[in-house]
């Protein structure tokens, strides 16, 4: 059945939306929100991997048999808080880049930059 | 949606929905991280970062055609990439047949923690979660050298002026906001330890302690004023944690390496190698405990730092 790859598919649609609002969005705050969207989408993506059918959350315990995958969780875990990090790296800039030329505009920050060349 | 302040709600409404997705796919710990980092701190930073760049969004002159197109080629790729991926839920997937089984089988003995994502956060990928750490700490760093603003004494005096006159205000402003949030402070302080130092047994572990508690800590300098927050906490000190964080778990690592094992082998720390790891474990998540705290702190005072620092400017010129 083909229909068993679905979460795949909830996958790259979240992808493409977050891919989306990088690219065709000039506010650089909205850019960093779509980076997060593309962020969390590759995180389900582990997440979904690592389900088995069946299995329960990966704490031992007695009389239970299937766990889920603990690797991946170990994975995301970790790179969810390097992902809020780097966020807060990235709004950092921003705001350096606001100080800096007045705008946080993709478009008007290359003006200023021609206007200066 | 022209307007900043509802895409970010949006945002964190969305991290709340991700995080439940992760519960119903069994991964609890994770689920937890993201709910107190995607729909709490994020959207926090992100707020904050609005106030000072600005609330609306430009519209856009160029169509976004292109873009499109791009977003759409690429996502059928991938789309047609899955068609070979294993099943959801396939207990046969190659990712559970290479090392997890042995996680699952043997971390009660080798390690003897019930949770095995901190089996093997904390003991068999520790060198791993050693760079997360540095990196977390790196990022820190990197807003601090960005955004930090020196602050000079002139401007403690007037820090305190607005402490007296807050105080003053109390009861006035936000009555209910700042008593229910005094109340419950100790408590989320508590929860934040509970869940540090139970990560073993039941999810949780040093990460999400490190958010909870740097979360408590920014709750109450929203609502009490950087100014009075500062003075619970000063800014050097809470800068020597982070350090102390990552030289707390690298120095277990070296410990270990000088007794004669591997890097961050924790079997030496004790004659009884369950015990020897318990102890690391504890240790090391205390590490990290300290370094995720004091950076998310870090990145919010500076950050809102910033922005008082504008004020005054703006204030100055008027």
């Amino acid at each position: 059945m083909i229909m068993g790859l679905y979460n795949y598919w909830i996958v790259v649609v979240l992808m493409m939306v977050g891919f989306y609002i990088v690219i065709a969005h000039g506010n650089l705050v909205k850019k960093i929100v779509g980076l997060t969207i593309f962020q969390t989408s590759v995180f389900i993506f582990y997440i979904s991997m690592a389900k088995v059918d069946g299995g329960t959350a990966p704490i031992l315990a007695e009389g239970i048999k299937q766990y889920s995958n603990p690797l991946p969780h170990v994975l995301i875990l970790t790179a969810i808080v390097v992902g809020i990090a780097t966020t807060a790296l990235g709004l950092a800039l921003t705001v350096r880049i606001k100080e800096a030329y007045g705008t946080i505009e993709e478009e008007e920050i290359q003006e200023k930059d021609n206007q200066d060349c | 949606m022209k307007d900043l302040f509802a895409v970010i709600m949006l945002s964190g409404i969305y991290g709340l929905l991700s995080a439940s997705f992760f519960v119903a796919m069994d991964a609890v710990d994770v689920a937890f991280t993201e709910a107190s980092v995607g729909a709490g701190i994020s959207t926090l930073l992100m707020l904050v970062a609005i106030t000072i760049t600005g609330r609306t969004e430009r519209p856009q002159r160029h169509k976004p055609v292109l873009a499109l197109v791009v977003v759409f080629v690429t996502g059928s790729l991938l789309i047609y990439g899955t068609l070979d991926m294993p099943y959801f839920g396939s207990a046969q997937a190659p990712v559970h047949q290479h090392v997890a089984p042995r996680y699952i089988n043997d971390s009660m003995q080798e390690v003897g923690a019930p949770n095995i994502v901190t089996s093997v956060l904390a003991s068999y990928r520790a060198f791993d979660t050693f760079g997360e750490v540095v990196v977390i700490f790196t990022a820190g760093m990197g807003v601090l050298a960005l955004l930090s603003v020196v602050r000079h004494p002139r401007e403690i005096a007037r820090d305190n002026e607005k402490i007296d006159s807050l105080n003053k205000s109390m009861h006035e402003e936000h009555l209910i906001l700042r008593i229910v949030v005094k109340i419950l402070i100790p408590f989320i302080l508590l929860y934040a330890l509970y869940v540090q130092f139970h990560g073993d047994f039941g999810p949780g572990g040093g990460f999400q302690a490190g958010v909870i508690f740097a979360a408590a800590i920014i709750l109450y300098s929203m609502l009490f004023g950087m100014s009075t927050a500062r003075r619970v906490i000063n800014q050097s000190v809470i800068q020597l944690f982070a350090a102390i964080g990552v030289l707390l778990y690298g120095s277990i690592g070296v410990i270990s390496l000088l007794s004669g094992k591997n890097f961050l082998d924790y079997n030496v720390l004790s004659p009884d190698p369950v015990a020897g790891q318990h102890l690391g474990i504890l240790l090391i998540e205390l590490g990290v405990g300290f370094t995720v705290a004091s950076v998310m702190v870090i990145i919010f005072f500076n950050f809102a730092g910033r922005k008082n620092d504008q004020q005054n400017k703006e204030n100055n010129d008027s």
